[in-house]
């Protein structure tokens, strides 16, 4: 600029002498470097601290909680009208059986009966599957999400479990019949669920069996259940991870506490839920 | 005559310092979710490039049959990743350090002179700004995959509360390979990061721990003749000449 003199610092705080600034270069990098040492070894510390905590179904206890709490958030979060997506038939393959948890007994289908401990009694009623297929039958394709990662698009059919508690009202205190769209108060907070032979068994929250897209599954891919894949009766939620989805049905008990779930004793979240 | 310039403020430099940990034990804890279905390669047909991941890679990692273990430590850490991000990002837009991040419409013919520059192919020096093209457009890059991280993270944890985001990113499948590339994308980051923090010398490393950069400033003008890696710093106080 024409106008600008060649003496501009007046303006400006003047240099600082060059001793002064190494001095004070060298006393803010000791500084820093300790304090970033610090802040790495009490990070270090706490980390050390997390994983020595006792465990807890096979994760440190502090996990644990977060776990929980997600899923607590996740719970307030939730609606019942937020339906998980469907898909084309033309879509639907065969899952991977992937383990064989509470399917190793015998079965003898004639025989079976589902049977449900009603909710604050221990009166148990049993079911024929010919009970189940008398209520409407629901059909959907939805994907089924294995926790290991992969997914898959399977066409389910079978009775919706809000459906079979309407008519069986066994999940609330007072035995009334129950609305999904509008639970009672005296309603169970959660189902648990468990193979004939006791060795597979897991925990639903009641927003997950009220949910329209959870089935008492007994048709995948238009054929009636094979013995792999849970006959003669299989859980199916979309809400869930394919844990969840316990195969071969024997009893179903609604608990005011968190039922035992096989897979969250081995380490994974309990609620598991989409 | 040597001077003191403020480069980093301490907020980005705590920012960072707690990204740089947390980040790399949600990759960690990452493999160890990956591994239960380790389904991605680069190829075609039967050819296959690069399998993601070999086995003596899992080995060397520690990486095997630990699922729900890295789901546990996934799911708590993060919050610290997505709150770190988000305190970096509101920082950066209340101090007015955006200024220095943001690409501008320069940013691009910029960048590719600082490439052709690293790669020894040019010799027309750099510019000298806090942030250069390269780097701006680096830097925010960074930002946008963690952004899309998280986003592609809800998508798969939660794909039914979250079904419309999911099908904006694809469907559940395709959030997942979204996922696992900008992981992908992190590690390529980190390597050139590192390669240019090491050319970049120990006065620019320093910057990011103490936060000021030494410079040589001319004793008359108040110049700075050579700001080893860059010039004006976020409060200017230095560089008021014209």
């Amino acid at each position: 600029m024409p106008d600008e003199t060649p003496d501009t610092t007046a303006n400006q705080a003047p240099l600082r002498p060059e001793a002064e600034v190494l001095a004070e270069a060298r006393r803010r990098s000791r500084r820093s470097f300790i304090g970033l040492g610090l802040a790495g070894l009490a990070g270090l510390g706490g980390w050390k601290w997390l994983i020595s905590q006792p465990e807890d179904d096979g994760i440190p206890r502090p996990l644990r909680k977060v776990l929980d709490a997600n899923g607590r958030l996740s719970h307030a979060y939730y609606k019942q009208t937020r339906l998980a997506p469907e898909f084309a038939r033309s879509r639907a393959r065969t899952p991977r059986k992937n383990g064989t948890y509470g399917l190793k007994s015998e079965l003898d289908p004639a025989t079976w009966r589902m049977r449900v401990q009603g909710y604050g009694t221990s009166n148990v009623q049993e079911f024929t599957l010919a009970d189940v297929q008398a209520m409407p039958k629901v059909e959907m394709v939805t994907e089924l999400k294995c926790i290991e990662g992969w997914s898959v698009v399977v066409h389910w059919a079978g009775a919706r479990f809000s459906d079979f508690l309407a008519k069986y009202p066994l999940a609330t205190r007072s035995g009334q019949p129950l609305d999904p769209r509008n639970p009672p108060a005296d309603l169970a907070p959660y189902a648990g669920i468990v193979t004939p032979d006791g060795k597979y068994y897991v925990g639903l929250d009641m927003d997950t069996v009220l949910h329209p897209q959870t089935l008492l599954c007994y048709e995948m891919n238009g054929k009636p259940l094979t013995p792999e894949h849970g006959a003669p009766l299989r859980l199916v939620t979309p809400l869930k991870y394919g844990i969840k989805h316990l195969k071969r049905i024997g009893t179903i008990a609604f608990t005011d506490t968190r039922p035992k779930d096989l897979w969250a004793e081995m380490g994974y979240d309990w609620d598991s839920g989409h | 005559m040597k001077q003191l310039v403020e480069k980093h403020p301490l907020a980005i430099r705590w920012f960072h310092w707690v990204n740089f940990p947390v980040l790399s034990l949600m990759i960690w804890s990452g493999l160890w979710i990956y591994w239960a279905n380790d389904v991605y390669r680069l190829g075609w047909g039967n050819t296959t490039l690069l399998k993601f991941f070999p086995q003596s890679f899992y080995e060397a990692f520690n990486i095997p049959f630990q699922l729900a273990k890295g789901m546990s430590w996934h799911f708590v850490l993060m919050w610290v990743f997505f709150l770190n991000g988000l305190l970096y990002v509101l920082y950066t837009l209340f101090s007015g350090e955006w200024r220095y991040l943001l690409p501008t419409r320069h940013s691009f013919k910029e960048a590719i002179q600082v490439v052709l520059h690293d790669l020894g192919m040019s010799k027309k020096p750099l510019p000298v700004r806090k942030f250069n093209g390269a780097q701006q457009i680096a830097y925010t890059s960074v930002i946008l995959m963690g952004v899309g991280s998280v986003l592609s993270g809800l998508a798969i944890y939660k794909p039914v509360q979250f079904a419309w985001l999911t099908q904006l990113l694809g469907g559940y499948e395709f959030a997942r390979i979204i996922h696992f590339a900008l992981t992908i994308g992190y590690v390529l980051f980190f390597v050139v990061h590192i390669a240019q923090v090491v050319r970049a010398g120990w006065n620019n490393f320093r910057a990011m721990v103490a936060g000021f950069e030494i410079v040589e400033v001319d004793p008359t003008t108040h110049e700075i003749k050579s700001g080893p890696t860059s010039g004006p710093a976020a409060d200017a106080s230095l560089s008021s000449t014209k």
